[in-house]
């Protein structure tokens, strides 16, 4: 099991000032996993992401992404990672093919490489047909994927999504998640935050923050019997809201 | 082989390259950009040099010559082949002075008086009235003023060819660097002024806030690029295009004015090129204060490009503004590069005149790279 943890995060610890963003989190993620990382807002889920990332440095504790360390190595994490943010990532003036292009080479992918990856994504996809269309009119759905399949175009051992499906149609929700799974199959480890406790239980894995910790993980049905909830929604209420199990109680 | 430092760096030079010329595609696919690359200066430079020039040439001039002798006619024909005046008719009474103004293309009214040849040869002295239209004050200064000086000169003929006459003492007014008084002299320098803080300071500041309004700039700070390559892949493409917009506007002053650069060219383009870094870096800076678009363009308009059009000596002299606008004034970079264009351009003087305006440019950009720097680490605490 040991060989296979990607990401090992021991005491990590952020400040800033007097305000403790993520205090103390401890947790392993293992090759090819779908970990989904769920909180409140301002629970601690970006500042923790935005170390994960190689973004920003530990204040003490450290966390090895791949073998690198966060504190130490962050540019090197950056070239062993996917990312995609929230908001739509792709540039609407550039063609699907420029995007590619451009986000292959920023990622030092050899021109060749670049194009054989290109015709297989555009195939995967069935896109061939909208390789010189503006990004711009494309619809949302098409774009999403894209997007994802470009955080994904350099073969990294982790892709971070940050609430990938905000303001996505239920279709392409799912739509969206066969594309993670089919990631996930291939060996790619997928750390995702989601608002979305639908999507929470398609995670193989799931951590619950509240007030920079971690309070919860396991895997989704675990935590459903521990909890005694029918749903991830319902342990997300239960924890997040510890008043809230009294009056619905 | 490579060592592990070559590949890094070869990599990074690719990575940047790459990124470079996506920066390209977008100024090539928004027209709005391409606009204001390239329409705006060449339609600043032919509207203040045709429209709101404020020389004279072939301003409209009417006589009412009621002498109509030979002195009258020599002087006619003197102030017509000046090439700042063109005869529009001959009157022949008082009342056709009113008349023609009001048709329009007349700017003045020369009137010679009765016998105005025997007097002058009889007496000494003739008499000429210069009438002028006052509904446009600027013209009609400029056109009275040209008008008395091609009369002084005729007089000075006049008197050299009466031989033995008492000489006369009289007080020459000579420009210099500038003997015509063009007011292309004036404006070039400050158009290129102008037109490169608009171009790099507003434009930079627009296409990084760009970045963070759509969400780019998270996933290019996650990925390999280093922050200085994003930024310096950002403002590279601006930096070569205004050069080449500086470098328009030197020729279209050249061909189409006849201003050509009387110092040195190299040190011009060198000063060009510290100036155009001063303006990016303040674009820079503007793009780490503000999260949207719109509030990068208003702080370059209302912040910079007003300032720059009032308080830099651009249009108003700077030594007749009221002390405060002064102290505002010195601290606008454009006030300095300015003075340097201008020194080198109009008056040919070398770096020893402009080393102190230099220095205080190459403040500024420190300046401004060193906030943006601090901003920046800030946001990504």
């Amino acid at each position: 099991m040991k060989e296979n943890v990607v990401i090992s995060v021991r005491n990590l610890v952020k400040k800033f000032g007097n305000f403790t963003a993520v205090d103390n989190l401890n947790f392993e993620v293992y090759k090819g996993e779908i970990f989904g990382f769920l909180g409140a807002n301002g629970a601690g889920k970006t500042t923790a992401i935005r170390i994960l990332s190689g973004l920003s440095v530990p204040t003490s504790g450290d966390a090895v992404v791949s073998g690198f360390s966060a504190r130490r190595q962050p540019e090197k994490i950056k070239q062993v990672i996917g990312y995609m943010c929230q908001r739509f990532s792709l540039y609407e003036d550039l063609t699907v093919r420029e995007n590619i292009t451009l986000y292959g080479g920023i990622y030092g992918m050899s021109r060749q490489l670049i194009k054989e990856s290109t015709a297989e994504l555009l195939g995967r996809l069935n896109f061939e047909n909208y390789a010189d269309t503006l990004i711009s009119s494309l619809p949302l759905g098409l774009k999403q994927k894209l997007a994802f399949s470009v955080a994904v175009l350099h073969d990294p051992g982790i892709v971070f999504l940050d609430e990938p499906t905000g303001g996505v149609d239920p279709v392409t929700r799912r739509q969206f998640w066969e594309m993670i799974y089919e990631t996930a199959s291939r060996g790619i480890t997928v750390f995702v935050t989601t608002h979305y406790m639908d999507e929470a239980e398609y995670c193989d894995r799931i951590s619950i923050m509240n007030e920079g910790r971690i309070v919860a993980l396991d895997t989704p049905a675990e935590l459903r019997k521990k909890y005694n909830a029918s749903s991830v929604e319902e342990v997300f209420v239960k924890i997040a809201r510890p008043n809230g199990r009294l009056h619905t109680a | 082989m490579h060592g592990p430092t070559a590949a890094y760096t070869q990599h990074d030079m690719k990575r940047f390259l790459g990124f470079v010329k996506k920066e390209f595609l977008h100024i090539s696919r928004d027209y709005r950009t391409l606009i204001i690359l390239f329409g705006i200066p060449a339609a600043q430079i032919l509207l203040f040099g045709y429209v709101v020039s404020t020389d004279i040439k072939n301003a409209g001039v009417a006589f009412f010559d009621q002498s109509k002798d030979e002195i009258t006619r020599q002087l006619t024909d003197k102030i017509c082949s000046s090439g700042f005046f063109t005869k529009t008719g001959d009157l022949a009474s008082q009342d056709d002075i009113d008349r023609i103004f009001k048709k329009g293309g007349t700017k003045a009214v020369v009137i010679f008086e009765n016998d105005f040849g025997r007097n002058l040869v009889s007496r000494g002295k003739g008499e000429i009235s210069i009438i002028a239209d006052g509904s446009e004050p600027n013209v009609a200064t400029l056109v009275t003023n040209y008008m008395t000086a091609i009369i002084s000169d005729f007089n000075m003929d006049l008197a050299g060819q009466a031989a033995g006459a008492a000489l006369i003492v009289r007080p020459e007014v000579r420009m210099f660097y500038n003997p015509g008084l063009k007011s292309h002299y004036m404006f070039v320098p400050g158009v290129i002024t102008l037109i490169m803080i608009l171009i790099c300071a507003l434009m930079t500041s627009v296409t990084i806030t760009r970045e963070k309004e759509f969400g780019t700039m998270e996933v290019l700070l996650v990925s390999p690029l280093k922050p200085i390559q994003i930024i310096l892949g950002k403002v590279m493409p601006y930096f070569l295009l205004s050069f080449i917009d500086v470098i328009v506007i030197l020729l279209l002053s050249w061909f189409v004015f006849d201003l050509p650069v009387k110092g040195s060219l190299a040190l011009l383009l060198g000063e060009s090129m510290l100036y155009i870094m001063m303006s990016l870096s303040l674009g820079i800076l503007i793009s780490t204060v503000s999260g949207t678009m719109q509030q990068a363009i208003f702080i370059s308009l209302v912040g910079m490009m007003l300032p720059t059009i009032l308080l830099s000596g651009f249009i108003f002299p700077i030594e007749n503004m009221a002390e405060i606008y002064g102290w505002i004034s010195s601290i606008l970079p454009p006030r300095y590069f300015i003075v340097i264009i201008k020194n080198i351009m109009i008056k040919g003087t070398g770096f020893l005149y402009v080393w102190k305006e230099t220095l205080i440019l190459t403040g500024f950009t420190v300046l401004f790279i060193a906030l943006s720097v601090r901003n920046f680490k800030i946001r990504l605490q």
